[in-house]
């Protein structure tokens, strides 16, 4: 029951996202299109980190692979928009594989500082060519999704929609719950006869799969691609603390962090440079107090 | 020519990483907790120092007691307001206490940054040296303040050495890190001595932060780098090892001034992450890990 009630609160949800675009101005549709892309960075990253265990310090390593092949296809090649996000998504989990393989024969604090290291290579790799990849400055696309703030809201939502959908799905299904059995215990779901590996492997090309579509999604979506936007460590950082803020291993909860994040850092814009501090300061104070995130605090209150 | 000023400077940084990587090994040795925020607390010692020595008149001794203390402060700080309700929090399952310290301590990094950045702004200060002048060693001028560097450095790790390996309260330390429970059978309590970790911790990075204040100058647009290099070196020596941690400092110091000198500085921090990477592969325990 609970289950169709929140399915229902979802729908309903988004029904009204949907309508938004008659309702308020270009501005905030801007800033909601920024949110969903985020906002499925979040999601990936939860379920490598809420349902595997595996902290991953790099979400931008996959973001960043991603949006840089499309860019450089569009860029170079001139293929059309959709074949680039494809071949983005495809490039991430080439380039998640390369990574996990290895690296899931790690664990901890060593995992983490692989996935750290990733970045950091990547964005050298990319401000040392700069000549190809237009370095710190970023490189224009010939191509953008739309010039209308109202479609591009439209991709951004259903796209954040059928990835969230995909996710959470997932996250429920019975690879979801090998997944949460291997990142709680490993050796007990391996002891169950579960392929802790490959589900482990299978999560991490997921989560690079739609991290590189919707990295690649959101330069077609801002013309541009930067280190800044999609492989700058801060960008990591803020897919963590979205992931976090909104209550870890919910897949929704990530979105809402993500969307919270990117609203709360434009609200408070008048601080200037304060404003950093005060979203900090509110993750801190979450993790320290509702270490559930949000979501994890709204479920928790209703069990009782 | 270029050789010895390569060997000059390359010691010169690489004991003042060193020094900021012990601290860092220690918290983790001793509690086991990784401090992200890490680099901050070396960049307040720094920011701190230059306040007090320019702003506030008390010239660069004064500046240097001033800044150390902060920097202790602020340690202090993070373990009593991040770190310690983190660990003792009962909401927070046993297994996801190191990403939430992690998470924590990033975020503490980071309030502590943009304090800094919205105070002082992120532009890069020089503290003014103890010791002024320069000096030629076999040819190659090097800044007083460049040899003080490395004398210190290797003074306070001495001074380290000597606290854990001779004295009463090293031999506490010691068996915090190797049996926590075993030393609370004993009647010790495990907090206090944890307290006691961290305001050495704060010491540590507090001297290191000051004497990079000195050496090359910094501001709060330096404190991910530095927190990663404590984390790189400190990987690179293995988790929880003081001395591999030096062993990694020098591997990290040479082989950036190297890289520095031969192939240009945008490309100065590309070999240590190879090698870092290549070891944590092969060896993840690292050279001198006891896991």
């Amino acid at each position: 029951m609970t289950n169709r009630k929140s399915f229902a609160a979802i729908a309903a949800v988004l029904f009204a996202l949907a309508l938004l675009p008659f309702g308020v101005s270009g501005y905030v549709l801007g800033l909601l299109t920024l949110g969903f892309y985020t906002a499925v960075f979040a999601m990936s990253w939860d379920l490598l980190f809420g349902f595997a265990g595996e902290v991953n310090f790099g979400p931008s390593f996959l973001i960043g692979i991603g949006a840089y092949t499309a860019a450089l296809l569009n860029h170079y090649e001139h293929w059309p928009i959709w074949a680039c996000v494809v071949t983005g998504g495809a490039a991430s989990i080439v380039a998640g594989l390369v990574l996990a393989v290895p690296a899931l024969r790690l664990s901890g604090p060593y995992f983490g500082l692989v996935t750290l290291v990733a970045v950091l290579m990547l964005q050298n790799i990319i401000v040392l060519f700069a000549g190809i990849t237009g370095g710190e400055i970023g490189l224009d696309l010939p191509d953008v999704l739309s010039i209308d703030d109202s479609n591009n809201y439209w991709i951004a939502l259903t796209f954040m929609g059928i990835s969230g959908a995909i996710l959470f799905g997932l996250s429920r299904s019975a690879v979801g719950l090998i997944l949460q059995a291997s990142g709680q215990d490993a050796m007990q779901a391996a002891a169950l006869g579960f392929n802790v590996t490959k589900h482990k492997l299978a999560a991490f090309c997921i989560s690079a799969l739609f991290s590189g579509l919707s990295g690649a999604m959101l330069i077609f979506y801002e013309g541009t691609v930067s280190v800044g936007t999609v492989v700058d460590i801060a960008v990591g950082v803020q897919v963590i603390i979205a992931a976090v803020l909104g209550g870890r291993r919910t897949i929704l909860g990530a979105a809402l962090g993500a969307i919270f994040l990117i609203g709360a850092g434009e609200l408070l814009r008048p601080l200037g440079e304060a404003s950093t501090f005060v979203v900090s300061a509110i993750a801190l104070v979450t993790i320290l107090f509702v270490p559930g995130g949000f979501l994890g605090a709204l479920l928790h209150g209703e069990k009782r | 020519m270029k050789l010895l000023q390569i060997l000059i400077d390359g010691f010169a940084i690489s004991s003042l990483y060193g020094l900021g990587a012990i601290g860092f090994t220690l918290i983790f040795g001793v509690s086991g907790v990784l401090n992200l925020s890490h680099g901050s607390i070396m960049v307040t010692a720094a920011i701190a120092a230059w306040v007090i020595a320019g702003d506030l008149g008390l010239g660069p001794y004064g500046g240097a007691a001033g800044g150390v203390a902060m920097a202790v402060a602020l340690s202090l700080l993070t373990y009593m307001l991040v770190v310690r309700p983190i660990q003792t929090s009962s909401r927070i399952a046993r297994e996801e206490k190191e990403i939430f310290v992690l998470t924590g301590t990033l975020l503490w990094g980071i309030m502590i940054q943009e304090a800094i950045a919205y105070l002082f702004t992120s532009n890069p200060k020089t503290v003014r040296p103890l010791i002024p002048g320069v000096i030629e060693i076999l040819g190659v001028r090097t800044p007083m303040q460049e040899i003080l560097t490395a004398v210190i450095s290797w003074v306070v790790i001495g001074l380290l050495w000597l606290l854990v390996n001779r004295t009463k309260a090293g031999k506490v330390l010691l068996a915090a890190s190797i049996n926590p429970r075993g030393l609370t059978l004993l009647g010790f309590e495990l907090p206090q001595i944890y307290f006691w970790v961290w305001a050495l911790y704060g010491l540590l990075a507090g001297i290191a932060g000051l004497l990079l204040g000195a050496f090359l100058g910094v501001s709060s647009d330096n404190v991910g780098q530095l927190t990663a290099s404590a984390f790189s070196i400190v990987v690179l020596g293995g988790l929880g090892s003081v001395t591999g941690s030096l062993i990694g400092a020098y591997v990290v110091g040479y082989l950036e001034t190297i890289t520095a000198y031969s192939g240009g500085p945008s490309i100065r921090t590309i070999p240590v992450l190879l090698l870092l990477v290549l070891v944590v592969y092969i060896r993840p325990q690292g050279l001198l890990g006891r896991r």
